[in-house]
């Protein structure tokens, strides 16, 4: 076989583009999650009030330095296994949602340090300024601070969809096995001597996912950075 | 400091509100730990012997420590020779001639998107397949090299970003007393750049620690993987995942903190820049730093 039949036969044997749409899935669901989550939490971290601030602090600390890998078994064999806390009857479903909640719950809080950085972008002087001009805290924060920290947290967001659509391949820890890693460790199983063309083709795969995202946050954040 | 940004100093009606949802944080706190609670409870994991198994020696010296031990010894294989790829390719970069950046660039790009996990199943099936190494090193040679040729990647762009983040009159002043460009690089912007990475380069160990963790989806014998058949062994997964969880919690919010001090330390030593660069988990990418 040339390079051709083999990539042919690769991929008439086996649904790549599934396995990536998966993992596409995966990292939909949990950024909205870790958006939502790790926005609260960044909002709790910076709040004036001492026990929220130090709920989002832990919150931080306990899941920046656990392993993902670590979440997601602790997700499988602890909470489903052993407290037998089910989402759905099809076991499908169950570890794909066990695998969106493990990934959400992980980024969440590297998306509340990215908001975070963001709020940080802002100089003392806007917040001052407003102020002055007689600005109440909620249109303070609406019309000058905020809008401001959003275009800062654009490129620390962009970093962690990234990470998190890489990461999503570790849903094979939960048990997802239709993502890529594991249909690409079948593939290598089944065809040793295409082991190169195989990764190459996931590799390949994740090149075109991960690349235009980077491009992407990278010119917006450019184009919305505030001039200072 | 972002306190000061968002909030001005409260008055008394602030003063009270913030007490009052201080009360209801610490509240809310209490319920989620009093709802856990409860659960493992019910589900009878709170009974004292899934707990005590925990503490016995046999469980640290037939398993954690010698998980720990595997952990660590790839973590360090890895970071080393990470430093080593990423100095090669991160002042490939920086080179004069214009085709070995593109190729530093393309190498350094292409590992940088690829997930370590899928370069971690390749390697070890296909090293298996080619039938170069011995079977029992296949483990933890497919983590450290998955993990140097990622981790390496992001040292590279740390080394580029480090040199393109110090201020520009340390090139200039470089010019200016007549040193060539391989000079100035040479002489005064890499050892400045080196010493502001520092902090970054111990963050980023956390990385590594933290994904040598995927090498028990290969069968690597590390700590996760032999916390998990301690767990499988005595009955007390859950349990036996606390511990692997805390353990690797403390080891790296140690590291983290080492780093922050150390950067304290270096920041006078150094025209850049040696805050931790922020790594979002493993895109290693720069946060908020590189403008």
């Amino acid at each position: 076989m040339n390079l051709f039949e083999q990539v042919g036969f690769l991929f008439s044997s086996y649904n790549i583009p599934a396995a990536f749409w998966v993992n596409i899935q995966l990292t939909f669901w949990a950024a909205i999650g870790a958006l939502v989550l790790g926005t609260a939490l960044g909002v709790m971290r910076v709040s004036p009030v001492p026990s929220l601030r130090w709920l989002g602090t832990s919150y931080v600390t306990i899941f920046r330095n656990t392993p993902l890998t670590v979440i997601m078994l602790f997700g499988v064999l602890g909470v489903w296994s052993q407290l037998k806390i089910t989402f759905s009857q099809d076991f499908t479903v169950n570890f794909f949602i066990y695998a969106v909640v493990g990934l959400g719950l992980y980024h969440a809080a590297f998306v509340c340090e990215a908001v975070r950085s963001g709020i940080n972008t802002v100089p003392l002087g806007q917040a001052e300024a407003a102020r002055a001009i007689g600005l109440p805290f909620i249109p303070a924060a609406r019309l000058v601070l905020l809008p401001q920290a959003f275009r800062g947290a654009v490129a620390p967001l962009g970093n962690v969809l990234i990470a998190l659509i890489k990461n999503s391949t570790v849903a094979a820890a939960a048990s997802v096995a239709t993502e890529t890693s594991s249909v690409m460790r079948a593939m290598i199983d089944q065809n040793g001597n295409l082991v190169v063309l195989i990764f190459m083709i996931f590799a390949v795969g994740y090149v075109i996912l991960v690349v235009p995202v980077g491009v992407l946050t990278t010119s917006l954040s450019r184009k919305l950075a505030v001039s200072r | 400091m972002s306190q000061a940004v968002l909030f001005d100093t409260p008055g008394p009606r602030a003063r009270r509100t913030i007490l009052v949802a201080n009360v209801v944080g610490g509240l809310v706190a209490a319920g989620i730990v009093a709802l856990v609670l409860w659960k493992l409870g019910q589900e009878g994991q709170l009974e004292a012997s899934r707990w005590t198994s925990l503490f016995t020696s046999r469980a640290w010296t037939n398993f954690f420590l010698p998980g720990l031990q595997n952990t660590i010894v790839a973590a360090l294989y890895s970071v080393v020779l990470a430093i080593v790829f990423g100095l090669v390719f991160g002042l490939g970069r920086l080179a004069p001639l214009a085709p070995v950046r593109w190729v530093a660039g393309i190498v350094v790009e292409f590992f940088r998107a690829v997930p370590v996990l899928i370069m971690m199943i390749a390697l070890w099936i296909g090293l298996g397949y080619a039938d170069v190494l011995p079977p029992a090193d296949l483990p933890l040679v497919s983590v450290v090299v998955a993990l140097t040729l990622y981790n390496g990647s992001i040292i590279a762009e740390l080394v580029r970003s480090g040199v393109f983040g110090l201020p520009k009159g340390q090139r200039e002043a470089a010019a200016a007393v007549g040193m060539t460009h391989n000079q100035s690089l040479r002489l005064v912007e890499l050892p400045q750049a080196l010493i502001a990475m520092l902090p970054s380069l111990m963050s980023q160990f956390v990385v590594i620690l933290k994904d040598s963790a995927l090498g028990s989806i290969i069968t690597f014998n590390e700590f996760l993987q032999l916390s998990r058949q301690f767990g499988a062994a005595e009955g007390n997964m859950l349990q036996a995942l606390v511990v692997c969880a805390l353990v690797f919690i403390l080891i790296n919010w140690m590291l983290t903190k080492l780093a922050d001090l150390v950067a304290r330390r270096l920041s006078r030593r150094t025209a850049g820049s040696t805050r931790p660069q922020l790594t979002a988990d493993n895109t290693g990418a720069v946060v908020g730093e590189v403008r």
